[in-house]
């Protein structure tokens, strides 16, 4: 049976040694979703695409079908972001656990996510190119694909019963922000401005986002990544080593 | 299917890198119509990897003494220490006979998707090397890849306010090889590392 060639666009999250030389690339293609595929011999120094098959680059690639695993056949680089983002150490960290929370937001390998895809090269692109602070970037990137992926916290009503408002408690097993009259116990209480955080990062308002304070934003950061991994179900590695300092 | 010694051999055998199911059978079998000689001799190297090789306790290369052959050498100097990822990179370098100062193995590189940070790296155990105060120049020969890269920005971070020089391995072009064949990031990074000749 002839194997059919396919050609797509994608962002490198992660890439794993095969054997001797070679690579298992995972990616998430615009197109394809993730997707998983073989590169021979990529870590020989003779490699023609090596370099092309970084982590959090941007490529064009062309791959021979497979059954499990596709076999990459050609590469070309669109914008292959990895070494601006490695050349800063928390970039780097926010880069790893971006790629990480991509994975998990797409279980099923070969679906297409095109708003996902986006939301990741684009990340990718702010943080080479240093346009705000690592951790913000990567906090609204999990803020805006928990958003696609039906799980955003709610931020400006309560949860349980709608009611809408600027609400002091947050439950995260209730899906966010919540009234007196309906809060759990075990609550959170964030600061009023660890909130005004969380809606200026889900709404992509950078001016906010990039006036908070340090504390603030620690702040913010532990409620998102306890949202997500309640959500997902497991802990995400990368996180715990994002630099935040 | 395979039962009794046989079986066992292709499964433990299957458990190796880069080892198959296939390549297992056909290991076995070769082991199985070899000389007993040339079985024990096998036999004996796997035993004696085991008990005799451990870490040098200064660089952390593979030993079979308290210190590796290289910490031991009185002609090389401190003065220098090459950073790598792994023991076989000490010998990739050793080869290449340019080097003649002391080696660090890291044992990895940092790489969060892996949940590998500085701490499970032997980190601290170099910036203890460093303070001893001998070091001119630490020169950071982790992969050519982002996890090495990124490893590198981390460390420089950490040596650069101590006032000893930290540079990186250049990459380029391979010698031999032909310019149009080279891709654009290996061209590119032969571009930035060029050199004025003297």
């Amino acid at each position: 049976m002839r194997r059919r060639l396919f050609r797509d666009d994608a962002v490198v999250l992660r890439v794993q040694k095969l054997g001797e030389a070679d690579h298992i690339v995972t990616m998430l293609a615009r197109r394809g979703g993730r997707i998983r595929a073989v590169a021979k011999g990529v870590r020989r120094t003779t490699s023609k695409f090596g370099a092309r098959l970084e982590p959090f680059g941007h490529i064009d690639l062309q791959m021979v079908e497979g059954r499990n695993l596709h076999i990459v056949s050609q590469v070309e680089g669109i914008d292959l972001y990895g070494r601006r983002i490695a050349e800063d150490y928390a970039a780097y960290t926010a880069a790893s656990a971006i790629a990480e929370t991509a994975e998990r937001l797409t279980p099923i390998e070969g679906e297409a996510t095109l708003r996902l895809f986006q939301l990741t090269l684009g990340a990718m692109r702010v943080l080479a190119e240093r346009a705000y602070p690592s951790t913000l970037i990567l906090d609204s990137y999990i803020l805006r694909g928990m958003r696609d992926a039906g799980w955003a916290p709610v931020l400006i009503a309560c949860a349980i019963c709608g009611l809408k408002g600027d609400h002091r408690a947050f439950s995260i097993p209730a899906g966010g922000c919540v009234c007196r009259d309906c809060r759990p116990a075990g609550s959170a209480h964030p600061s009023p401005s660890a909130l005004v955080l969380m809606r200026a990062l889900a709404d992509g308002d950078w001016k906010t986002a990039t006036a908070s304070e340090n504390g603030v934003r620690k702040e913010a950061s532990g409620l998102i990544a306890a949202h997500l991994q309640w959500h997902l179900e497991r802990d995400l590695r990368s996180l715990s080593l994002v630099e935040r300092n | 299917m395979y039962e009794g010694a046989l079986a066992d051999l292709i499964e433990e055998l299957g458990r190796l890198p880069g080892v198959g199911p296939k390549s297992a059978q056909r290991i076995a079998f070769h082991i199985l119509s070899a000389d007993a000689h040339d079985v024990d001799r096998l036999s004996d190297a796997l035993k004696r990897v085991k008990q005799l090789v451990r870490v040098c306790e200064i660089c952390y290369n593979v030993s079979e003494e308290e210190r590796c052959r290289i910490c031991r050498d009185g002609r090389r100097t401190d003065e220098n220490i090459c950073v790598v990822e792994e023991s076989k990179d000490v010998i990739a370098v050793e080869r290449t006979g340019e080097f003649r100062g002391r080696y660090h193995v890291l044992g990895g590189a940092i790489n969060p998707l892996e949940g590998i940070g500085p701490d499970n790296l032997r980190i601290r155990e170099l910036m203890t090397r460093l303070q001893a105060g001998e070091t001119k120049e630490l020169i950071l020969a982790t992969d050519p890849n982002t996890e090495g890269e990124a490893t590198a920005t981390y460390l420089a971070l950490l040596v650069k306010p101590m006032g000893i020089t930290v540079s990186r391995l250049a990459s380029g072009l391979p010698v031999g090889g032909d310019l149009e064949y080279a891709d654009e990031v290996t061209l590119g990074r032969a571009f930035e590392g060029r050199r004025v000749l003297d």
